[in-house]
């Protein structure tokens, strides 16, 4: 039985935690807007793709890469040379958004893996399928809004194979339909692959508590005895009608450990670990736990349960230390 | 240029609807696109009810096109999907790649919930089919122009001038989590918000528009100052996006703007009236949406 562990490379040495923890494919980003996680002092220039690659390679873990932006007119030599570079490279596969580009990918490299990224916003059989048909999409990332049941419906219908988010950050939005971020910002994760980006963010302590803004725009405001998490737009505080609270989502991570048996009994393919933005240690630790729990889910179905411990560990890592079963479960919705 | 009234965001009760379109039918509007694009819960309006009212408003002279659903999730979703795309007679906007798939080789419209950044982009559809594409949102003046240089010939281009604009979809239903609802049993709250609830900071600041499993901006997108300068670029088709009230005040405002009845200045304050949240239109001038240029305010 397959099911491989994606684990996220905002680094080399994140790379490496996540090798030497037990990920089955690690994904990484170049160091510019191709990928949906442009953050200044991450990701991969050619250099290091090369040396990531070496290592991964050489202890039996694959490579993706995520070119998953949607490439705008005058800069589309820059999308098309990513590709270049990542064929070049020889990376396992290709983790892509926009239309243009995987067709440029599959002409040009006919040979080259491609996966259909969760910017692609296909939360359907019927568009995974006109992916497939015109671009040899052989997986596709689902985004984080479907319930476990309607995934299954996904995979009954398609012949592309199914990958899931199962642990981090979570989008409460439809990736890649979403442009909160661009309508207080100007740059959204589409065009320039950052939401709610860290330049625009301000912190200011009044004596109202502290407050954290986006361009402008107040996000929160915590009390002395708040723990006040980075200011990403659809997580803070907002007033509706008379009430405050969080309007969107609170501030809180996925974490699917429990749903494993019925991710492997409905045949889903790959379980990605988000954070391309965390440290080397976060990655090492997740992805530690994870390959516990996959193997043990592996070795046992019937009788796994989740450890303690490994719940322990990923709380202390999740956004606000909290999580949920998010969408798949489907009372979050 | 042509005016063309987007579907209705909103969930109104079906009388509401109809007169909201029967009155449209005397508006001057050329194309009208029907049907429900955010949430499969709301059922005031069937298929039927929608094949009706677009026989009608088809018979008054409108162009008119069936919209599909942005986030298609479940079997149920796909089916409805299905049965508009096989009607015999209107055209469909698809809003998901799935609808593209199944609206192949029959010409649609490529909706504004398409990701349609580049011309290689422009060219997959419009070889799918597609005779007109509506702009995403967050483009802007400068973007538009370098992507009309690359854009197949005889596919029309469609932006959207007025209205809240929709700036995301989710699974969960915000208007039921505002009043502690499980969406599965969401009481059709959304009913008692034709035109969404305003977000506001903990400052009061409008901030965005909750309207069930759409989040749209409190601010009212309007670009009618721009008119000209579109027609200029090559802009086919300027959208205006229903609001609960005015909306037959707002499209002969528009009109009476592109006959060149009436300059910018006039145009911008006949709008004011009608503008029931502050305007903005910092997507089409390249910087974040909600600003307002002061030229056109």
């Amino acid at each position: 039985m397959s099911l491989e562990l994606v684990c996220p490379a905002g680094s080399l040495p994140a790379l490496k935690a996540a090798v030497d923890n037990g990920a089955d494919c690690v994904y990484l980003g170049f160091r510019n807007v191709t990928n949906a996680r442009a953050f200044a002092g991450l990701n991969f220039d050619m250099e290091a793709a090369k040396k990531g690659i070496a290592y991964a390679r050489g202890r039996g873990c694959k490579v993706l890469l995520a070119l998953n932006t949607f490439p705008q007119t005058t800069l589309w030599n820059t999308w098309q040379k990513a590709v270049d570079d990542a064929a070049e490279l020889g990376v396992d596969a290709l983790i892509l958004a926009d239309l243009g580009l995987m067709r440029y990918a599959s002409r040009t490299y006919p040979n080259l893996r491609l996966h259909l990224s969760v910017q692609g916003s296909a939360t359907n059989y019927e568009a995974i399928n006109f992916y497939h048909e015109h671009f040899g999409i052989q997986r596709a990332v689902l985004p984080r809004v479907l319930s476990l049941a309607q995934v299954e419906m996904v995979i009954k219908n398609t012949p592309v194979e199914i990958e899931l988010f199962g642990f981090g950050g979570l989008c409460v939005m439809v990736e890649g339909r979403c442009v909160l971020s661009s309508y207080a910002t100007g740059e959204s994760p589409n065009t320039a692959g950052v939401c709610s980006p860290a330049k625009a963010v301000s912190w200011k302590q009044t004596p109202k508590g502290l407050e954290s803004r986006l361009n402008g725009v107040l996000l929160d405001r915590y009390g002395a005895d708040e723990n006040a998490g980075y200011p990403t737009l659809c997580k803070g505080r907002f007033t509706v009608q008379d009430e405050t609270y969080y309007a969107l989502e609170e501030p809180t991570s996925l974490n699917t450990l429990e749903m494993l048996p019925d991710m492997l009994r409905m045949g889903i393919a790959a379980i990605k670990i988000e954070g391309r933005q965390r440290s080397p240690a976060y990655v090492e630790q997740v992805t530690r736990v994870w390959r516990a729990a996959i193997d043990s889910a592996k070795r046992d179905a019937a009788n796994y349960a989740v450890s303690p411990a490994w719940m322990a560990q990923l709380g202390k890592l999740s956004e606000g230390q909290q999580h949920t079963l998010g969408a798949y479960y489907r009372p979050w919705k | 240029m042509k005016i063309s009234l987007g579907p209705i965001l909103y969930y109104w009760p079906r009388e509401a609807v109809r007169d909201f379109y029967a009155q449209a039918a005397s508006w001057p509007v050329d194309i009208v696109y029907l049907g429900e694009v955010v949430c499969s819960r709301r059922h005031e309006m069937n298929l039927d009810d929608w094949l009706e009212v677009a026989g009608q408003l088809a018979a008054a002279g409108k162009e008119v096109v069936l919209s599909t659903q942005a986030l298609v999730e479940s079997e149920s979703d796909l089916k409805a999907m299905r049965r508009i795309a096989n009607n015999a007679r209107f055209a469909i906007e698809a809003n998901d790649m799935g609808a593209v798939r199944l609206s192949a080789g029959r010409p649609f419209v490529a909706g504004p919930h398409l990701n349609m950044y580049n011309g290689a982009t422009l060219e997959i559809l419009a070889e799918q089919g597609a005779k007109r594409w509506v702009m995403p949102v967050e483009q802007s003046r400068t973007l538009l122009q370098q992507l009309l240089a690359q854009k197949p010939a005889n596919m029309e281009t469609e932006v959207f001038v007025y209205g809240r604009l929709p700036l995301a979809f989710s699974s969960r239903c915000f208007t039921a989590r505002r009043y502690n609802l499980p969406k599965d049993d969401c009481r059709f709250k959304c009913m008692e918000h034709p035109g969404g609830i305003t977000l506001n900071t903990r400052e009061g600041q409008p901030f965005l528009a909750l309207n069930g499993t759409q989040t749209q901006s409190a601010s009212i997108h309007n670009l009618i100052a721009e008119l000209a300068d579109m027609q200029q670029l090559g802009v086919d088709i300027v959208r205006i996006s229903p609001q609960p009230e005015h909306t037959g005040e707002v499209v002969a405002t528009f009109r009476k703007m592109l006959d060149g009845a009436i300059g910018a200045a006039e145009a911008q304050s006949a709008l004011k009236p009608y503008l029931f949240d502050a305007p903005c239109d910092g997507y089409w001038h390249g910087v974040s949406g909600i600003e307002q240029s002061k030229e056109a305010a």
